[in-house]
């Protein structure tokens, strides 16, 4: 178990070196300069140099990327070029929101794709069934944004239940139900299709044949069974949970990362978006580990090695 | 192909995403014909007396936007820019995604083991987010775009043609080409290639949904195609500010790129099914 920890661990630290190179790579490979755009419209060549060497862009790419390296396994991620402020303090600022929201969205996403996928499930074939895979299937073609803009319509504006944007409690239904639209439409089809395989096992015949009531069999027996591979699947899918978050803090003003990379892109302040890509890869990282942690606790019979 | 054809004519929503699928398609090649107005066009009358665009009326079908301009027109045209991004970048996703797995998949060993960590490197960054920020750096054309869209989308391609290719580089079949004195590229070309055109077919129809709405994605950011030229996500971005007084501007939108990602989603899925028979019988 702890070498297997180490070596996940291990495998975790060389993703990040990956993911800081290629983005690091990527954004100081590209014509626009941010230098430029700190300098502004009026300064001198000279002003651009010395700007240029205060931010270290006047060594080569090798040796500034070795430098962010060397900050980076500090703790530091270096400055906000714009707001002048450390990019690791923005980001834990930020950082809890975002993690809030998450677990929100996936909650909401489990309770509303688990019991579809069950439902339809155990009526296989019949027009209930059929309904909701296409249902899923509608949940899972709708852009975030015009779902996460038709619910701020409806439920904020013309109903007044919830709140419009911002932070706090009742505010974050709204964006964690957006997500859980497309998401939960993902689970409810792994889940219907994980459920029908499990029902034909012969341990669920067996405790049919004991005499179990079926919806006892199904959620005894088989959902514990047939709740793996969506396991799996929310680790596997982080990447893509973590960019949907972000495009929908954007629709309902939710002061997470995404709003904090926003206005990074905006103002081309290349180490928030270096930062904000790295911590979301830790985040996508971190959680693809707990996954794994998990299933030996839904099924004994799965071994880490 | 008759085969699968008389399968897929069975999947009835399937056959109405196709129809859905056509006359999107011939809607927006045939834009010029059909639109009642030019798309840059801003009409005076096309805003209330109070500045505000106009709900859906006789004279502009699905109302105007918030500079008077034709939402239908607009539609129209955008969704050529929208499916033709759509499209090229769902193309060479389908490229780089294939010529990757394929060869790690035959070749295996260190240059094949290379590329599918790099695979898994890319799924561990939130590829989607760089592709904003890079989006947003670069001036965007349509190519621009559609490549933008395509670096982060190949990866699932490659990961699933990666698996097929492994699986039929050790069938007997392949061994056999290979002991005949086949190289490389023939065994690739005349072998291995045809078998994995049902899957490439099957993920060439899903991924159009995946592209189409990612295009979506980018303009609503405001980092897709620039104005004044019309895209669906462009139009909800635009129109963003106004949508307690002008719902309807992102409604239609919306309802578009909603069906065209909904009816690709169906009609690969079918496909899916149609081609895999065994699997229909399991899981179906």
């Amino acid at each position: 178990m702890i070498v297997y920890l180490l070596r996940r661990l291990a495998a975790v630290i060389l993703i990040l070196l990956g993911v800081s190179a290629i983005t690091y790579g990527l954004l100081f490979l590209l014509p626009a300069n941010p230098v430029d755009l700190l300098a502004g419209r009026n300064a001198t060549p000279e002003m651009r140099e010395n700007l240029r060497r205060e931010w270290g862009m006047d060594q080569p790419l090798p040796v500034q990327y070795a430098v962010y390296l060397g900050k980076l396994v500090q703790g530091d991620m270096g400055r906000s070029m714009a707001q002048k402020v450390e990019v690791s303090y923005l980001i834990g600022a930020r950082l809890p929101a975002t993690l809030q929201l998450m677990v929100a969205a996936i909650i909401a996403s489990l309770l509303v794709g688990l019991p579809a996928g069950i439902y339809a499930a155990t009526r296989r074939g019949t027009v209930p069934d059929k309904t909701a895979m296409i249902a899923s299937f509608a949940g899972v073609s709708a852009p975030q944004f015009v779902i996460g803009l038709l619910m701020l319509y409806f439920f904020a504006f013309k109903l007044g239940w919830l709140p419009m944007g911002g932070y706090g409690a009742a505010n974050i239904i709204l964006p964690a139900l957006t997500v859980a639209v497309a998401n939960g439409g993902w689970y409810s089809r792994m889940m219907r299709s994980s459920m029908i395989e499990v029902l034909t096992q012969d341990y669920m015949r067996t405790a049919r044949a004991k005499g179990l009531p079926r919806w006892r069999a199904v959620m005894g027996h088989g959902f514990r069974n047939a709740i793996l591979p969506i396991v799996a699947m929310v680790g596997i899918d982080m990447g893509f949970l973590i960019t949907n978050i972000v495009i929908v803090e954007s629709v309902f003003g939710w002061p997470g990362i995404g709003q904090l990379l926003w206005q990074g892109i905006q103002r081309l302040d290349y180490f928030i978006i270096i930062g904000v890509t790295i911590a979301a890869a830790v985040v996508i990282t971190l959680a693809n580990l707990l996954a794994d942690l998990l299933t030996p606790l839904i099924d004994p019979r799965i071994r880490l090695r | 192909m008759n085969d699968l054809w008389k399968r897929l004519r069975r999947d009835i929503p399937a056959m109405i995403s196709l129809g859905v699928i056509g006359a999107v398609v011939i809607l927006a090649l045939g834009a010029p014909l059909f639109a009642p107005y030019e798309p840059t066009q801003q009409f005076a009358d096309g805003l209330s007396d109070f500045g505000t665009p106009l709900p859906p009326n006789e004279r502009y079908w699905l109302g105007t936007d918030l500079l008077g301009r034709d939402l239908l027109s607009r539609l129209l045209f955008g969704g050529r820019n929208s499916l033709l991004i759509g499209l090229l970048a769902n193309g060479a996703s389908l490229l780089i995604g294939t010529l990757l797995g394929v060869v790690a998949g035959y070749v295996q060993g260190r240059a094949g083991n290379a590329i599918m960590r790099f695979t898994d490197l890319m799924m561990a960054i939130p590829a989607l987010l760089l592709a904003i920020a890079l989006a947003a750096i670069l001036e965007r054309s349509v190519w621009i775009v559609a490549l933008v869209i395509a670096l982060v989308n190949w990866v699932q391609v490659a990961r699933v043609v990666y698996t097929e290719t492994v699986g039929l580089a050790a069938r007997d079949f392949v061994r056999a080409a290979q002991a005949l004195g086949a190289g490389p590229p023939s065994v690739l070309m005349r072998h291995i290639l045809p078998h994995l055109l049902p899957t490439l077919l099957v993920y060439g129809t899903l991924g159009i949904s995946t592209t189409v709405m990612l295009e979506a994605m980018l303009s609503f950011l405001g980092v897709g195609v620039q104005p004044p030229h019309p895209s669906w996500g462009g139009i909800i971005f635009d129109s963003q500010s106004y949508l307690m007084n002008a719902p309807w501007l992102v409604f239609f939108p919306g309802a578009v790129i909603l069906a065209v990602a909904l009816s690709f989603n169906l009609v690969g899925d079918a496909l899916r099914d149609a081609l895999d028979p065994l699997q229909r019988r399991r899981l179906g």
